[in-house]
């Protein structure tokens, strides 16, 4: 398919675990190729000088006391469940 | 008074009406009801109501506390107990949330009562509230418009009168931008000063709660109610929260206003553009000082935008398996097919567009030239604004570049739809507070549409960006208008 970034939409869709039709990977490579070249301004930025922010204020290591507190009841972490039996979530087998 | 014009009150004024026993916080919530039958089908800003779990609150309520028996909306993304938490998307439809979100927690102690959840751009990702999955919103100054978004729903409810007020998630405007196409008051806080827990995470380090009102005043008094130290949100910030509503009322004698050169963009629409020039005008006679500064790194802000928000909300939306909760597709064959088709019935076009573009930039070999790369530029803007502060008390700029755009208009090219959040996004990269207020209208096809101007603030200023956009406010009468429905309803 023919694309002006190094973007393979078909290929990244699948790390991210998301099925795509064959029409949609098409239309999503036009619409992030376009948002791909507006991004590549940021090429003109000088940042000899610049550490990389991971964060926009300055806060670090933040801890509190190792204590047992409140936490979900079995019954409240399944109450969303899509499948569930004896108190378990229910999924597809995943080792043979 | 009637009941009946109830609903068009601010927050204090419905506080006043309240503690002199005119009406009791039952009578407020049916008014309310009322009003939302007769005018919420034209709009469509609710994806939920809980009347009934309102009404009995209401009868308990103590309407001396400082929100007491104030019924407010909720933005479909952060969590009420027992209440559905959709954020407008299929793959969240029959959720019921489980825990109960820490602003949530603190609206009711000061005595609010939360009874709805409004529409949203599906996980707040959008500038329009059309990327719902639910329904469409409309703008109530123009019922062929667009709210704005992401919170669209909530912004379209308040101006609607079909909201005393509510709550907001802003990621890179979704407050600041629906606010002002509708014609609202809405604050972005300070990163860290509005705990984020019980909010859905989109982007973790831009993400932040903040309110939709009709007065700056009532602005100031949900900031009262939610600010504050959450010890369940490790990025909440341990800072004293001053009575926001403290400075309310001072001049603006001694104030200085940078008017950054580049928000003077190309494509800015001429009819915003005359507003912002008035109101930087009424700002100097109030006595404010008027000062041109320079942003020049502002130009990278949607580039750098794009690649940190996808990034986090890829990283953040992979909990989404179809295996503990939410939308699983049928009859999965193995886990793989699970998760596939799950998240392509699951999600719209626009999450996908995210999630694909934040896992490509975070990918090996790219991680560098984009992820990388924009987190410098971020410090770069966040330097540049901290810089700009040193001399001015508040920046000054139209809060979107355009009024409020027609339904279908820019939904097939999701880079015009990011260019709207031209002006907002900084502040979200910067962490700093930001509002917008109402200062004008625009004159299109016989539609009167609302313009904003926004104030950006210093990191945990919110109290001064409050006090001069009052000021502002008070000068004028654009806070008093109301859509054309009201007439006809």
């Amino acid at each position: 398919m023919a694309r002006s970034s190094d973007l393979d939409v078909a290929y990244i869709a699948r790390l991210a675990r998301i099925n795509l039709t064959e029409a949609e990977t098409k239309v999503f490579q036009k619409q992030l190729d376009d948002v791909l070249k507006y991004v590549e301004k940021l090429r003109q930025a000088d940042l000899s000088h610049v550490e990389a922010a991971a964060h926009a204020l300055p806060i670090f290591n933040v801890f509190r006391e190792d204590e047992p507190r409140d936490c979900f009841t079995a019954e409240q972490a399944l109450s969303n469940a899509p499948r569930q039996a004896n108190g378990l979530f229910i999924v597809p087998k995943v080792v043979e | 008074m009637t009941d009946k014009d109830l609903p068009a009150l601010s927050i204090a004024d419905l506080q006043s009406v309240l503690r002199r026993r005119e009406v009791s916080p039952r009578e407020v919530i049916d008014a309310l009801q009322a009003r939302i039958e007769a005018v919420d089908p034209e709009i469509g800003a609710y994806l939920s109501l809980d009347i009934e779990a309102a009404g009995k609150e209401a009868e308990k309520s103590n309407v001396d506390l400082p929100l007491g028996g104030v019924p407010l909306a909720i933005k479909d993304i952060i969590n009420v107990m027992g209440q559905p938490c959709t954020c407008a998307s299929k793959i969240l439809q029959n959720y019921r949330a489980t825990y109960e979100a820490t602003v949530i927690r603190k609206l009711r102690a000061a005595g609010a009562i939360p009874f709805g959840k409004t529409n949203l751009d599906e996980f707040a990702m959008g500038s329009s509230t059309e990327n719902s999955a639910m329904k469409v919103t409309r703008n109530p100054w123009d019922l062929s418009r667009v709210p704005g978004g992401s919170s669209g729903g909530s912004a379209a409810a308040v101006a609607a009168d079909t909201a005393f007020g509510a709550l907001g998630s802003d990621t890179g405007g979704s407050i600041r931008q629906p606010a002002a196409l509708s014609g609202v008051v809405g604050v972005k806080p300070t990163y860290g000063r509005v705990s984020r827990f019980g909010l859905v995470a989109f982007a973790s380090s831009l993400d932040q709660v903040g309110p939709l009102t009709k007065t700056v005043r009532d602005a100031a008094l949900i900031m009262n109610a939610i600010a504050g130290h959450d010890s369940q949100d490790s990025t909440s910030l341990d800072e004293p929260v001053p009575d926001h509503t403290a400075r309310l009322g001072e001049d603006l004698s001694g104030v200085r206003l940078g008017l950054p050169k580049e928000y003077l963009i190309e494509g800015i629409d001429s009819q915003v553009k005359a507003a912002i020039d008035a109101a930087v005008k009424q700002m100097s006679s109030l006595g404010a000082e008027i000062v041109e500064i320079s942003l020049p790194t502002t130009e990278y802000a949607i580039a750098v935008y794009y690649i940190v928000a996808t990034a986090e909300a890829s990283a953040n939306l992979a909990r989404f398996d179809g295996v503990r909760y939410g939308y699983r597709a049928e009859n999965p064959k193995d886990v793989l097919d699970l998760y596939g088709r799950t998240r392509e019935e699951g999600f719209g076009p626009e999450v996908k567009r995210r999630i694909i573009l934040g896992t490509y930039v975070l990918s090996s070999g790219y991680y560098d030239a984009y992820y990388l790369r924009a987190q410098k530029v971020r410090e770069l803007i966040r330097q540049d604004l901290t810089r700009a502060f040193e001399n001015v008390d508040a920046l000054i700029s139209p809060t979107s570049p355009v009024p409020a755009f027609k339904l279908g208009e820019r939904v097939a090219d999701p880079l015009q739809m990011y260019l709207a959040d031209v002006f907002t996004i900084a502040a979200n990269l910067a962490g700093i507070c930001g509002i917008t207020v109402p200062c004008g209208f625009a004159d299109m096809d016989g539609h009167r549409l609302p313009i904003g101007l926004q104030l950006l603030g210093k990191t945990f200023d919110e109290a001064r960006i409050l006090q001069i956009a009052h000021a502002y406010e008070q000068s004028t009468d654009w806070h008093k208008a109301r859509p054309p429905l009201t007439a006809a309803a």
